[in-house]
């Protein structure tokens, strides 16, 4: 037989039978919940007058929509009814099947795919599905999730399983080091500027080579995070110590005997050296610098000292068309420094970039530097209520609000721009989150994807700039 | 689910790539806790001219009148011609959802992302992916003098405007859609294999079973 790789090894684990229509029954071991993708699967449950298969496999938290002001107010401080109704359809559907839950008041809130690792929710070797793309976050753990939409949603609470067709094996190596000042965010810019927004499309990913083993777990979060924006459903990493380390000792992990047998199950989740992949691409760390998003698609990356690329430098026609239509909706001259863009407001936080790490790497550009007069808001909303703790702890706070930033409660906020936290029309933004799409952070709003580093250097210089250059 | 046998309809061609879920259906009709009510919105900031909220009456927005579906002649459209990679990004199933209570049964494209076609899948919504040349093809005879296409699911056929071409599409998806089966039904016909399996994953892998106190 020959080798196998992660994903065909969670996969084999979790493979109940074949539902002789050609999809195969695969078992969910965590089910991620919050509240704008849930309340239709809540509702058809309860229609089709079918049970919660297992309760425990479910962990629910309000994230997109609460405001990150004002939280001690709880539900109430939601002046949004419509998003306020959506955080109380969700207490009421955790009541109603006993699902667990951390409120808008608990500490423990905070963004999904946050929360999750932190609470050692996600173990290696676990299915997790989640209605959010960027569930693929917690492959880093070398755990099989991936985003699903509302029936698939229903279809896990009813069943514990999803029907599904195996994906096929890409494999991403990354070798060398990165250098000083280039982070996780970098490295998955790059990749997905190579790999393109659909490249990745049928394939679960594995992210390999020295690069990626070098990087922390917030670091293989941040990449496996944005799998999802090169087409990926799943992106992961194979287990090592680091992994291990990081599990080991939080709230849902487990402990004592239990704990050993895990964690010997764990270290076989790597990739056979025979194993093969139908896709391999290859990188060196080392020739990557930081990276800005220019256009309206998260493929659309430049390194800091490029300049806006002309539309007819794409030889693919609907390439240069997308190019056209980006330069446009970005209002961008090709051949404009990205270095010399302005930035109106600039956003640190998002289940990409929203953990301690984050927040350290942008507070140490941040220290003793102001925001720029030109930046009309600084936004620094941490993933959870626990890296908020966290980084306050450390002081990380006071320098963000020393410089000018606000220091927000944790929540999705201008990632997607579903609460008060937005661009407005023709505001450019240097944000850490994942999408550049039009209008994803408000209406007729410009995203500049970007590092958490590099979001502090942009508002401390008012425009893109180096950040090697203020380390 | 409503079956999808066969459907005769007009075609708009929706000529860009990568068309994301945020730009089907915005963010802000996403704080609705229901399955209906996303179809005026559709496309919403390329529809209007102005900035969408949930509950406005659409016959008091500004219209964009150059945008593709406002175009009188494709006011009946029923089935969406549109680029690679339509509907990529967030795994919001709204979008599948606006798309069908517009009126669309159907969508084809040279390529879709993962999770749209699963959702659209599990909606009745009918994807067909073609090749580039046949979707370029589609494309022309839509812009140009019109396109009325037939889709023949059973038999895989697409014919009109002088094109005949047999589509793929996977016999469990074909079954699903003609028959309008329950997804979650057809899983829970094996609810005595699942109960089976976690039995074993129980024994095997008791971590994953734990919860804190």
């Amino acid at each position: 037989m020959a080798g196998r790789t992660v994903y065909d090894k969670i996969w084999d684990d979790h493979a109940v039978a074949e539902r002789g229509d050609g999809m195969t029954i695969l078992y969910v071991d965590r089910h991620l919940l919050h509240e704008v993708t849930s309340p239709q699967a809540f509702e058809g449950l309860a229609l089709a007058g079918r049970e919660l298969w297992r309760r425990s496999a479910n962990l629910a938290t309000p994230d997109h929509n609460v405001p990150t002001t004002n939280r001690a107010a709880g539900i109430d401080g939601i002046d949004d009814p419509i998003a306020k109704e959506q955080v109380v359809v969700l207490d009421a559907n955790c009541r109603r099947y006993g699902v667990r839950q951390f409120e808008m008041t608990d500490v423990r809130q905070g963004i999904v795919h946050v929360i999750g690792p932190e609470q050692g929710a996600t173990l290696p070797g676990m299915t997790i599905v989640c209605g959010d793309s960027h569930t693929s976050t917690h492959g880093a753990f070398a755990a099989l999730a991936h985003g699903i939409g509302t029936s698939e949603v229903e279809h896990v609470l009813a069943t514990q399983c999803l029907a599904q067709r195996k994906s096929r094996n890409m494999r991403i190596l990354a070798e060398g080091e990165l250098n000083l000042g280039v982070s996780a965010k970098d490295m998955v810019l790059a990749i997905i500027r190579r790999v393109g927004t659909a490249g990745a499309t049928g394939h679960a990913i594995e992210y390999a080579g020295s690069a990626v083993r070098a990087l922390t777990m917030e670091g293989r979060m941040t990449l496996c995070n944005m799998s999802i924006e090169a087409g990926g459903r799943a992106g992961l990493v194979a287990v090592d110590d680091t992994t291990v380390d990081y599990v080991r000792g939080r709230p849902f992990a487990p402990v004592g005997a239990t704990w050993d047998e895990a964690e010997a199950y764990w270290r076989t989740l790597v990739s056979d050296d025979d194993a093969v992949f139908d896709e391999e691409i290859v990188l060196n760390a080392a020739e990557i610098g930081p990276q800005v998003t220019w256009g309206t698609s998260p493929e659309l990356v430049l390194g800091i000292d490029e300049e806006v690329p002309a539309a007819h430098f794409f030889e693919d026609a609907s390439k240069r068309e997308l190019c056209e239509r980006a330069l446009e909706y970005m209002d961008l001259k090709p051949g404009t420094p990205i270095a010399s863009l302005p930035v109106d407001r600039v956003f640190i936080g998002s289940c990409t970039n929203g953990r301690i790490e984050d927040f350290r790497a942008a507070a140490q550009v941040l220290d003793g530097r102001k925001v720029a007069r030109n930046v009309v808001q600084a936004m620094a909303v941490p993933g959870s209520g626990l890296v908020k703790r966290q980084a306050e702890a450390e002081g990380l706070d006071s320098v963000f609000k020393a410089a000018g930033f606000e220091w927000r409660d944790p929540g999705c906020s201008m990632c997607l721009a579903m609460n008060a936290d937005r661009l407005y029309p023709g505001e450019r933004s240097a944000a850490t989150s994942n999408r550049n799409f039009e209008g994803r952070q408000g209406y007729r709003g410009r995203t500049h994807l970007v590092s958490p580093a590099m979001a502090a250097a942009a508002a401390v210089a008012g425009h893109f700039t180096d950040v090697r250059e203020m380390l | 689910m409503t079956p999808f046998v066969r459907h005769t309809g007009l075609a708009a061609p929706l000529d860009r790539a990568n068309v994301d879920t945020d730009q089907i259906i915005p963010k802000q009709f996403l704080k609705s806790i229901r399955r209906t009510g996303f179809g005026d919105n559709l496309f919403d900031a390329w529809r209007y001219q102005d900035e969408g909220d949930i509950g406005q009456n659409p016959n008091e927005r500004r219209i964009d009148h150059d945008f593709v579906l406002n175009l009188p002649r494709y006011a009946d459209a029923s089935i969406l011609l549109a680029r690679a990679n339509f509907g990529c990004g967030s795994s919001r199933e709204h979008a599948v959802w606006a798309l069908l209570e517009y009126g669309f049964r159907c969508v084809i494209a040279p390529s879709f992302a993962d999770i749209f076609f699963t959702n659209a899948q599990k909606n009745g919504l009918l994807l067909i992916v073609l090749q580039d040349e046949v979707v370029a093809h589609l494309f022309a005879k839509a812009q140009g003098e019109g396109l009325t296409l037939t889709v023949d699911l059973p038999t895989q056929t697409l014919s009109g405007g002088g094109t005949d071409v047999r589509f793929n599409i996977a016999p469990e998806r074909k079954r699903l859609l003609v028959e309008g089966l329950d997804d979650i039904g057809l899983t829970l016909h094996h609810a005595d294999a699942i109960r089976a399996f976690e039995a074993k994953h129980r024994a095997r892998m008791p971590w994953i079973f734990e919860e804190p106190a």
